[in-house]
């Protein structure tokens, strides 16, 4: 069973790949969006087979989920104009960017319990045998950080894809606020760039907080940090550059997606993440020289420069 | 880190992958811009399939309340990336050249 599974993935990488290299051309660009479909299919239905997927309550929940998002989703992408198509790619890949940083949180969260769960019991051996009260006990033992828990590649590659999946869903529903015009402000705070700055390192030295940590609360105000820095580099690009931007996110949905690919140990994420994110790297820079500006000028532009538009 | 695929062969596979995502798309028409940056966003919902995997071993509430939206937000980025691209697309077909609202 599980070489179907494994076959059914190889076969959705393979099917995702030859779409979007048929999407790459007028004639059979209809063609392409039907085969990586199919291999959306065959992959999520390979999914429901896994042996990892434990217990009645989450196979009900999966359902559920997939039948909710899904629904909503369809009936939105139906419904939207021709016109207002750019930011309903926008908010889609948001959704994808969320899925990838609440996929890190699982993770994250799952490491510290099993933590804390070690903490315990090496504390109640220890009190045991010194006849100690427990919280004393608690105080005395040490089980490790995350990082070493999860293992050093592991949770730098679920660090890594948090931020960038975190930081591509709130800087995606930004740039869906501004392209559907809901959203006028081109600036939060006097001093942008040095907010985003502050903002970045801050989330830096939190992702390491959470590495070298065993405690549940850094895990919270790390995903904060990420999320903050989405909206405040996003709010300063105008609207004109919003489809450059919007490319740019997406790449790096697809590279956290492939990070997530590594976490869970799943070949068809990682491959149709980083060939996403190569794609997406390249198609940015494309569009970028189409409108006659490079990429540093539309992200970096705004910064500190323009007053309120609205 | 799954059974058969070590961190090294994992590299490989991260490499190879970036080189086809950039080859697969070198040579691509300005009119395809959008619908291609579509179709790749439906590509990264692939993502689901790790959302499922995530609240398929969540334990304890957090964790499958986390899960549970991981799954949400990744068929959402599915079924949306699928039925704008299919939209997008379909222009192509009645009429090539003289439609161009697809490349903005």
């Amino acid at each position: 069973m599980t070489l179907v599974i494994q076959f059914s993935y190889f076969a959705a990488a393979l099917l995702f790949i030859l779409g979007l290299k048929a999407m790459a051309s007028p004639l059979t660009a209809r063609k392409g969006i039907i085969w990586a479909g199919v291999g959306m299919v065959i992959a999520t239905v390979a999914t429901f087979f896994e042996p990892v997927i434990v217990g009645t309550t989450n196979y009900v929940l999966i359902l559920l989920a997939i039948a909710i998002g899904g629904a909503f989703a369809y009936v939105t992408a139906k419904k939207v104009a021709m016109t207002d198509m750019p930011q309903m790619v926008a908010i889609y890949n948001g959704l994808g960017g969320g899925s990838a940083g609440l996929i890190a949180a699982v993770s994250l969260a799952k490491a510290q319990r099993e933590l804390h769960t070690v903490a315990q019991d090496e504390a109640a051996a220890v009190a045991a045998s010194h006849n100690l009260p427990m919280d004393a006990a608690l105080r005395l033992v040490d089980a490790g950080s995350i990082g070493a828990w999860m293992g050093i590649d592991v949770a730098i590659l679920a660090l890594l894809g948090a931020v960038i999946g975190t930081v591509a869903f709130s800087g995606s529903v930004i740039a869906w606020a501004k392209l559907d015009g809901r959203m006028k402000r081109n600036k939060l705070v006097s001093g942008h760039q040095w907010v985003n700055i502050a903002l970045a390192i801050a989330t830096v030295l939190l992702g390491i907080w959470v590495f070298f940590a065993g405690t549940g609360w850094p895990i919270f105000l790390f995903f904060v940090a990420a999320f903050l820095v989405g909206i405040f580099v996003t709010t300063p690009i105008g609207g004109a550059d919003m489809p450059v931007v919007i490319s740019l996110l997406n790449a790096l949905t697809g590279l956290a997606v492939g990070f997530k690919g590594y976490v869970l140990g799943n070949p068809a994420l990682i491959i149709a993440g980083i060939v996403v994110g190569a794609a997406g790297m390249l198609l940015t820079h494309l569009m970028a020289k189409a409108m006659n500006r490079p990429i540093t000028n539309v992200l970096f532009s705004g910064f500190g420069a323009s007053p309120d538009a609205g | 880190m799954i059974e058969g695929m070590t961190g090294v062969i994992a590299i490989y596979v991260f490499m190879l992958s970036a080189v086809a995502g950039y080859e697969v798309i070198s040579r691509v028409p300005v009119i395809l811009h959008t619908p291609l940056m579509s179709g790749s966003n439906f590509v990264h919902g692939i993502v689901v399939v790790g959302a499922m995997a995530a609240l398929g071993m969540a334990q304890t509430p957090l964790e499958q309340a986390l899960g549970f939206l991981a799954v949400l937000l990744g068929a959402g980025n599915a079924v949306g990336g699928y039925v704008v691209t299919e939209r997008m697309l379909e222009m192509f077909k009645t009429s090539d050249k003289d439609k161009k609202q697809g490349a903005k």
